[in-house]
């Protein structure tokens, strides 16, 4: 049996379904300005006085409910559930012609619908006015109007909504017309209520469509858009720097107590260098060169996100997806990818097409995620710019476009090869664009990052840490089992331009590339010196000393971007795709274009230089 | 008569025929009758940007190129 109330929010993608959700349940779905932001149902209780707990469901965004996508399947499904108490269609009252449409396909489904016109914040500024009582009569449902700044709002007039909807007797099954309308003639109804309940008063102009015109332009699109990388680039190396020293000289600090205190309550010595040297050193060490980036970083990408920037991106770009056969969507999952790989294959769900949605997830890995960025800043910083954070920004721009190349090659071999076919059609909207809302965009990401990373710390780095200490004080002969391992990788490692060392900690770092560089910092360390300030100058010594030149810093940072993908995001492959053989394939993919980029550097370098 | 693809940004005009199942322009509401208005050209001329209904959609030449218009007055 389904436990108590069940309701659900639906409507066209981007109406605001989420803020209003997490507004009525209290939890934080994640929001942004592009249409497909949700791709699976979420599941909250709401509470209010007079009424018994509801468990809410936000559905997914959809143009109808003849589903053509995955997304618009979840949200048919819990629309059409007949267990479920009532539908609260969100519309954006903006563009209420199109948000009837499925209102409309809703209501001959069913009659305990109350219609939400979201947005009305905007609606006043264009100089509209909306009817919400005539609309009400026409359509034989109750109408509200919210607008996502008032939360207060948005809850006593949905609550008071539900509760009369609740009461009245459930006349569900006596529809006046039983003849269904054909799909024309809905959009043509919708057209018509539209213009009955809907007035201009004036005129206001298009803010949207100037900024367009500047990020869409053929002179200004593209530098347009390496500039907003460039900038949030530069911000985060240099924003970074300063709290990432703090944190390690703090954590690292700790080291020594920490271990008197183990040593103190009579622990063996061995389990003590185990936990403070092993899995301390490597959980300090992550946090404190990964979360700075990171929480920075983050924050600004969301700002742009919530501003409406991603669907611009997909635009821009769409002509060189279409030219490898795939989905311009594929831009809005690579600028995902950005942020984190995994979350961005579950992402993949917005492309309709089978073929081009399996384009999308083997070549998302190729872009580097939030867990990367800081081992390339750490290189870049260490061997290209110790001293100029915008060259390092220039850099990591660069990175990030060869990223973006990769991802277009590999993209277009595949679908010439394994995944052929043709081009599905293509619509995406482009929303207007919408001040974002700061405050909570960046408390929430930092928090979530912060969470986030920590979590990840705690469940992947600590443990990684133990074992590789493990690995690092076990002997096998003379050497330990972690050396044994680097000197066996070692010769391929050099025909790529690395080493043993790096190959083994990519390898050990399959958890997480968060610890791919703590990782290989400890196995230089336990094969040579041991210190333990932990900041760049002294890892930059530590892997010069240990051989590495600025050829080596360029062939990681290449293996970096083209390697397996972290285990989340082969598991969100298999489970996505639906086989183990799509999980290879993601694993293989980046990684056969990895291994020959690096080898080809290599061999160039040992040639010709 | 003219194709969809055919309009430059700021152009109106009205659809009068559709060839071929397209059912997501269906969803938006782009039916026969509909107005829509070129607002924007990509970058690279291809896709382009249209208002159907109050809402911007990008649609690519080849789909745009299905969608038979009359220059709308």
């Amino acid at each position: 049996m389904n436990n108590g109330l069940m309701m659900v929010l639906a409507g066209n993608p981007n109406v605001g379904k989420s803020t209003i959700f997490n507004c009525l349940t209290g939890m934080h779905q994640h929001t942004g300005n592009w249409a497909g932001k949700t791709v699976a149902n979420a599941k909250g209780t709401w509470k209010a006085e007079g009424m018994p707990d509801i468990q809410l469901t936000d559905a997914p965004g959809c143009y109808s409910l003849e589903s053509s996508s995955p997304e618009e399947e979840v949200a048919r499904e819990c629309i059409c559930d007949p267990d479920i108490k009532g539908v609260i269609v969100v519309c954006d009252g903006t563009c209420l012609e199109r948000n009837l449409i499925l209102a409309l396909q809703i209501l001959e489904y069913r009659r305990d619908v109350i219609l939400c016109i979201n947005l009305m914040d905007r609606v006043r500024k264009k100089g509209m006015e909306i009817d919400t009582e005539k609309l009400g009569s026409l359509l034989n449902v109750p109408v509200i109007t919210t607008c996502a700044s008032q939360k207060k709002q948005i809850k006593s007039k949905l609550s008071r909504a539900v509760a009369e909807l609740l009461q009245s007797s459930p006349l569900l099954d006596d529809k006046k017309d039983t003849a269904r309308m054909s799909p024309e003639e809905i959009v043509e109804e919708a057209q018509k209520i539209a213009a009955a309940v809907t007035t201009q008063k004036s005129v206001e102009e298009d803010k949207t469509i100037k900024i367009d015109r500047l990020l869409t332009s053929p002179w200004t699109g593209f530098p347009a858009m390496g500039i907003m990388i460039l900038v949030i680039l530069w911000i985060t190396l240099k924003g970074a720097n300063y709290p990432s020293e703090f944190l390690s000289s703090r954590l690292l600090a700790l080291e020594e107590p920490f271990f008197r205190g183990l040593a103190g309550i009579g622990l063996s010595a061995e389990f003590c260098e185990m936990t403070v040297y092993g899995m301390y050193r490597v959980l300090a060490w992550v946090v404190s060169v990964m979360l700075p980036p990171m929480a920075i970083f983050f924050p600004m990408f969301t700002l742009l996100e919530d501003w409406g920037f991603l669907p611009r991106v997909a635009f821009n770009l769409d002509r060189c997806f279409k030219g490898c056969k795939a989905c311009g969507k594929q831009a809005l999952t690579m600028c995902m990818g950005l942020g984190c790989n995994a979350s961005a294959v579950v992402g993949c769900r917005i492309i309709d097409s089978r073929r081009e949605r399996l384009l999308a997830m083997l070549t998302n890995s190729l872009v580097p995620c939030n867990g990367r960025f800081p081992l390339l800043i750490g290189i870049i910083t260490m061997f290209f710019a110790s001293e100029s954070r915008e060259k390092g920004a220039l850099i990591l721009t660069g990175v990030i476009m060869l990223g973006i190349a990769a991802t277009f090659a590999a993209t277009r071999l595949l679908s010439a090869t394994v995944l052929r076919g043709t081009a599905a059609s293509f619509t995406m909207e482009l929303p207007e664009y919408r001040k974002p809302q700061f405050g909570k965009v960046i408390v929430r990401s930092v928090f979530d990052r912060t969470l986030f990373v920590l979590g990840r710390a705690a469940a992947v780095a600590a443990p990684a840490g133990m074992i590789i200490w493990i690995m690092a004080n076990s002997f096998s002969g003379d050497i330990s089992i972690i050396q044994r391992m680097a000197e066996f990788l070692d010769p391929v490692g050099r025909f790529m331009g690395m080493d043993g060392v790096i190959l083994t900690a990519f390898i050990l770092g399959i958890p997480a590339n968060e610890i791919v560089l703590p990782i290989a910092m400890m196995i230089y360390m336990s094969m040579g010196t041991l210190g333990e300030t932990g900041d760049l100058n002294y890892f930059a010594d530590i892997l010069c000393s240990n051989g590495w030149t600025e050829i080596t810093a360029i062939n990681v940072m290449i293996f970096s971007l083209m390697h397996w993908p972290c285990a989340t995001t082969l598991l969100s492959v298999k489970k996505e795709a639906g086989g183990w053989r799509w999980a290879a394939a993601a694993f293989a993919v980046p990684l056969i274009m990895g291994v020959t980029v690096c080898s080809v550097t290599a061999a160039f370098y040992r040639i010709f230089l | 008569m003219l194709c969809l693809n055919q309009l430059k940004p700021g152009e109106e005009a009205v659809v009068t025929s559709i060839s071929g199942e397209n059912r997501r322009l269906r969803d938006l509401g782009l039916i026969e009758g509909t107005k829509v208005k070129c607002v924007l050209k990509s970058p690279l001329g291809d896709p382009a940007a249209y208002k159907i209904r109050g809402a911007v959609v990008a649609i690519r030449r080849e789909d745009a190129a299905d969608i038979k218009v009359v220059a709308y007055e």
